[in-house]
Formats: structure tokens, sequence, C-alpha cells
């Protein structure tokens, strides 16, 4: 059985969307049934390593497509517009390797910016600590039930969250003081 | 060399600075403070090769109390800022600071939140190496151009004018 079909039997109806590119699968997975699904992807997909957890912010992409969209709708007003709430502004991916079949696979989580919180996945690979931190760092995604959720690359006192795509790239001005500046 | 020697009966006559700047600039220790892949090339300066220990620079000192040349070398984030201050007021006077590259001097292509712009508005920096990164040969020479900025220092007439203030005090 080839790995896309096995994916697609452990996943089940978690399964939002599936795309396979030069074999490499992506599978789109709901919010909620995080922990549950990539637990069985450890159990029984044999996905037995977590190598990265990288944050996405789409802030321009989904600008640009609202933008086209109300151009469409100037240009022809009849053409009915899907109605539904706005495309989540964040995407979280799980990079995932099985060490016994060097098979990889990736596992998106959308993350709307109005509910900001991801379950830990600590509980299934304790690596997953560090890698989370980063995330919280650069993007401010928390994740519930983290065991230190603090920041990993910036000092503690920083305000704000790097690689969204509305953070400058100069910054706003952030010095690191410590106390012993004053001495 | 920069004094006279008068030969025979064992006694050599000087002046007192140029005899201090004479120990000082044949003697600058490092201190190396390698952050990034500037710190290769200083690696690289130091060992057999290019053999920075020709100039005096003998000893790599792994601890700020015993060395004079701060020599910083890689990209200095502001993370690292209040390290790098303490690091230079741990270090006993007389004390020198080589900037080595793009990013110690201006902060180089990392124009960003992260990167401190040029550690010369932290620190006082003596010389300034360009490059990403440079070469050996411009470490060595940066040390070199140090040496002769000790050597035409004045150690004694700068504390003349203390010593002159606490003679007036206490008089």
């Amino acid at each position: 059985m080839s790995l896309k079909e096995r994916v697609q039997e452990i996943l089940g109806s978690d399964l939002i969307d599936l795309t396979e590119f030069r074999s490499d699968i992506c599978v789109e997975i709901p919010k909620g049934r995080l922990v549950h699904v990539l637990s069985r992807l450890r159990e029984d997909g044999g996905f037995d390593f977590l190598s990265d957890i990288v944050g996405i912010d789409n802030l321009h992409l989904y600008e640009k497509k609202k933008q086209k969209k109300a151009k469409k709708g100037q240009e022809e007003e009849s053409e009915p517009e899907r109605q539904g709430p706005p495309p989540p502004r964040f995407e979280v991916v799980y990079l995932l390797l099985s060490l016994k079949t060097n098979e990889r696979l990736q596992v998106r989580v959308r993350v709307p910016e109005e509910d900001m919180e991801l379950p830990t996945i600590t509980t299934v690979w304790r690596a997953a600590n560090w890698p989370e931190r980063e995330v919280f760092d650069m993007f401010g995604i928390r994740f519930k039930g983290h065991p230190n959720l603090r920041r990993l690359l910036m000092w503690d006192e920083f305000q704000g969250h790097p690689l969204r795509k509305d953070y400058p790239l100069e910054g706003k001005g952030e010095e690191r003081h410590l106390n012993y500046d004053v001495v | 060399m920069g004094f006279q020697a008068i030969q025979g009966e064992g006694w050599l006559l000087a002046k007192a600075e140029q005899l201090i700047n004479w120990g000082r600039s044949r003697s600058p220790w490092p201190f190396p403070y390698g952050t990034a892949c500037c710190g290769i090339e200083l690696m690289c300066a130091l060992a057999s090769g290019y053999d920075m220990a020709r100039f005096g620079a003998e000893r790599v000192a792994f601890t700020p109390r015993q060395c004079d040349v701060l020599i910083v070398a890689g990209t200095i984030t502001k993370k690292m800022v209040p390290v790098l201050k303490r690091i230079y007021a741990q270090m006993a006077e007389p004390k020198w600071v080589i900037a080595v590259g793009a990013c110690a001097c201006s902060g180089g292509v990392f124009r960003t939140y992260s990167t401190h712009q040029g550690i010369g508005s932290v620190i006082p920096v003596d010389v300034y190496i360009p490059g990403c990164p440079p070469r050996p040969e411009g470490i060595l020479y940066a040390l070199l151009k140090l040496i002769d900025k000790i050597e035409a220092d004045h150690p004694l007439y700068k504390q003349r004018s203390k010593l002159v203030e606490a003679l007036e005090a206490a008089k």
C-alpha cells in the first residue's frame, strides 16, 4: 500500500485536503483534531520523528485575494460571491519523517487570527518543545499545555513577533537592556 | 627600536613612555570574540598558517581579565549587546578593540530587527576591518595598525593631568 493510501486510511474523515507534488505528500487537517491525528500518524503511520515545526503568515496572499475579489465584484456585480468566514491568516506545518521507511509527510493546520492557540504536541514528541517555542516567538501562536512557553530566539522582554508580515524588517527600535548596564 | 640603549656596565637608558609602549606593542594578547563566519578567519589568522603570534599576539586569552585586544569577529545581535558591553567592562586597562568584518563594523547586510548596527555605538573601537569576511591578511594588517597606534600612544601623559589634579587637591 502506498504512503498516500495509508495516510488516507489513517486520517479518514479528518482529512481536509491532500496534495502531492513530486511524491511529497501534504495533508491539511482541522485544528481541533491535531493531537489525535499526529499521535495516530506516529503510532500507526510509522512517523516516529518530528523534523520541524514551521509557521507561515499568509497576510499578503489573502490581502491580494481580497482585492481581486473586490475588483471582480465591481466589474460583474451579478456574479454571486461565496459568503463565509475570511480565510485563516496563519498556518503551522508539522514536518514528519519515518526513520524506518524514510518517508516524509507535511501536516498543515490553519490558525485564524481571532484564535491564535493550538494544542501542544510535546505530549506526542518531546522534541516539539523548542520548535513550538520558536513559532510562538516569531508568530505569536500560543501552544496550550506547553511546559515552558517562553521566547526562544529573541530576549524575554521583546515586544512583537518579528516574522509576521506586518512587522517591519528593521524592527521598531527595540534594544536589550540588562540590569548590570546601570552599574 | 624606539629607545636608545647605552651598552656596557648593565645600563639601559630610555624614556619611560617608550619602554612601556615597547612592552605593550609587542604583547597585544587577543581575546577572540567570534560570533559568525569572521570567527573562522580569525581562527585561521591565529593558527600556524598565518601565525598571529609572530606579532606578539602570542597567547589567546579566554578570559577578559588577561587580555589586551578584544577582537570582535562577527555579527553582534541586539540580544548579545549587553554581553559584549560586560566583557569590555571586565577587561583590564590598557585595552583596545578591533572590529572584524562588515557586521561588527556596521551591521553589514543584516539591516534587521535583531542585528546591532555596528559595535562602535556601544564600545570604543580602535581598528575597523572591512570585508565579508576579511582574509587573515586583513586581520594581521589590522593588528599591525593597532601596534602602530600603541607605539604612538602616550600612556604616562594621559595620566599626568589626573596626577596634577590629585596633587592640587592634596594641597
